[in-house]
């Protein structure tokens, strides 16, 4: 079963069972629903933008085990980042967990995600609270769905 | 969380009612049973989704394209006259399996989410105005809730749901009291998708006609799985899929008494549903064709027919009584794992196991599963109410038919146990 160590990786199931920044933050001035409507993974990603820049955020919302440590993760890193930074990160987190040249040096503890692109069906999940950060980036307020 | 905690009764413990049917045997009959996924033996226990094909259906459909390819009731030549017969055999066989009165009832959709929509935008639209009500239950499938909610927009009528138990079970009595002189049709699954459960269909339909009410029957998990004979529930329509019993993906079937299709209006305007056509009128044809527009999918009836007769062969008894087995020891297997918990447990269920585990995703738990070659289904099974009402985002299910063992469902113990070591 070495494959299913590679996508359940310890980290990975430990930011699932006790996620960090699962809260609204104090002040919210943008947020945006993320929804994947095949197995119900549904998270609300709450933002506190100073300009272009993440000051505070937080996300709650319930899903699997790989959506759920992926939105906790995403939460770390992209705090005080700025918004291109953190679309440019995405950009990177995509092609690593589809399998398409990523270098997982670039991506730091988000390169446990890694073992996602031997299972095609997963990517959603793990890619649905970074669709959902973006769209609360664009400051749309329409729930984004991974359909 | 809703209390569903309670063991099922003990209806699923006992014996089988008969035996005689040599699963390794049948096992045989169908090729897809013999790959390997992710270099495991496939447990296949999605069946619920969608059954696997025995050879007999798949050379049936071969058969007709290799041998008999042609359109029906159209030219006078030799193979359009095969083919004809060949989907005219078919209906016929249709009409024996469900015991309908007449071959006239059998009109040929592309699968129970048709049949639902056609008798709510011919019936539906006829019948229900404004102010008016159509009958539905919290267990329904997304497709006989969709398809009323359209029609209920488009007059400024009202959805009403009949409630479910903890247990998955609908109170008669509960449903009754929403049955009233506003109420113009009610649609009700004969088993549910999500649960298992087999709804009291002739006690609704008796209830329902008592006040004139005609009755929908939703039988896409029934058909495969119990002998159902639409004259004994009396049911006005009842549709089902051909995919989920052995036949083909795209084929179903829609069964409504002829006096009632004989009234409604046509569903689709096209060649073959008409006997004349002129700019000035048009005339529709007879039974079933009026609701049959266009060419219809004659090697998917045909497989349709050639799985009804694989059912046959076997003797719907039989699997009736080899899949009640496999549901009380799944049942008793699987709720026996700490941590698992079953939902939907009513009194009489068949075909389908839905179960949550304690902290981890039914996402994760097909994962799992999948890599140690099993199929099972996860999420919210179309009927996200359903979830709702028990309140869980999701369900892993594992769903039988006449070719699953008491072996496999042993695997998915143990894969249920690996997925809890990965968890731990």
């Amino acid at each position: 079963m070495a494959d299913l160590r590679e996508l359940y990786q310890e980290v990975i199931l430990e930011h699932s069972k006790t996620p960090r920044n699962f809260k609204q933050p104090a002040a919210v001035n943008r947020s945006a629903e993320g929804y994947n409507p095949l197995c119900g993974d549904h998270f609300t990603v709450y933002l506190d933008m100073e300009g272009d820049s993440i000051r505070d955020i937080g996300f709650k919302g319930s899903g699997c085990a790989i959506s759920k440590a992926s939105a906790s993760m995403m939460t770390q890193i992209v705090k005080g980042k700025s918004k291109q930074e953190a679309s440019a990160l995405f950009e990177k987190f995509h092609k690593l967990v589809t399998g398409t040249d990523a270098k997982e040096s670039d991506l730091g503890k988000l390169a446990v995600f890694s073992g996602v692109s031997e299972f095609p069906t997963r990517v959603k999940c793990a890619t649905l609270a970074w669709h959902t950060l973006q769209a609360a980036l664009a400051g749309q307020n329409d729930a984004v769905s991974t359909e | 969380m809703s209390a569903v905690t309670e063991r099922p009764h003990e209806v699923l413990e006992q014996q089988p009612k008969t035996a005689g049917l040599e699963v390794n045997e049948v096992r045989k009959d169908f090729p897809i049973l013999s790959r390997t996924v992710h270099g495991k033996k496939l447990v296949y226990l999605d069946n619920a989704a969608t059954s696997q094909k025995p050879r007999s259906v798949i050379d049936a459909m071969s058969g007709y394209y290799e041998g008999e390819n042609s359109n029906i009731h159209r030219g006078v030549h030799f193979l359009s006259g095969l083919a004809t017969e060949a989907h005219d055999h078919a209906r016929a066989l249709v009409q024996k399996f469900v015991n309908a009165a007449d071959s006239r009832e059998i009109v040929f959709t592309r699968g129970t989410t048709e049949g639902i929509n056609l008798v709510a935008q011919t019936y539906g639209r006829a019948h229900v105005g404004a102010g008016d009500e159509v009958l539905i239950t919290a267990m329904e499938h997304h497709s006989n809730i969709v398809p009323w909610q359209i029609l209920c927009e488009e007059k400024g009528a009202r959805l009403q749901v009949a409630p479910i138990s903890d247990s998955g079970e609908l109170p008669l009595d509960e449903f009754e009291k929403l049955l009233n002189s506003r109420t113009k049709i009610v649609a009700v699954a004969h088993v549910s998708n999500a649960l298992g459960t087999i709804n009291p269909v002739a006690a609704i339909v008796e209830m329902a006609h008592r006040r004139n009410i005609p009755v929908l029957v939703d039988g896409a998990q029934a058909v495969p799985h119990l002998r159902v004979d639409v004259q004994a529930l009396d049911c006005d329509f009842y549709t089902f899929s051909s995919h989920k019993m052995y036949g083909p993906m795209g084929i179903g079937v829609l069964y409504g008494k002829a006096a009632l299709l004989e009234a409604m209006p046509p569903y689709q305007g096209g060649g073959d549903m008409i006997s004349s056509v002129t700019f000035k009128k048009t005339t529709y044809n007879k039974l079933p064709y009026k609701f049959e527009a266009g060419t219809p999918d004659v090697a998917g009836v045909i497989g349709l027919g050639a799985g009804i007769e694989y059912m046959n062969r076997l003797g719907i008894a039989q699997i009736e009584a080899h899949e009640h087995d496999l549901l009380a020891y799944a049942t008793k297997t699987i709720s026996a794992i700490p941590g698992v918990r079953i939902i939907g447990t009513a009194k009489e269920k068949t075909g389908a196991l839905s179960f949550v585990m304690d902290d981890v995703h039914p996402h994760d738990i097909g994962t799992i599963l999948d890599q140690q070659g099993i199929a099972v289904r996860t999420g919210h099974h179309c009927a996200q109410p359903v979830m709702e009402r028990f309140g869980i985002p999701a369900t892993a299910r594992a769903s039988f038919a006449v070719y699953n063992t008491k072996e496999e469902i042993d695997a998915l113990a143990a894969g249920i146990q690996k997925v809890r070591e990965v968890f731990a």
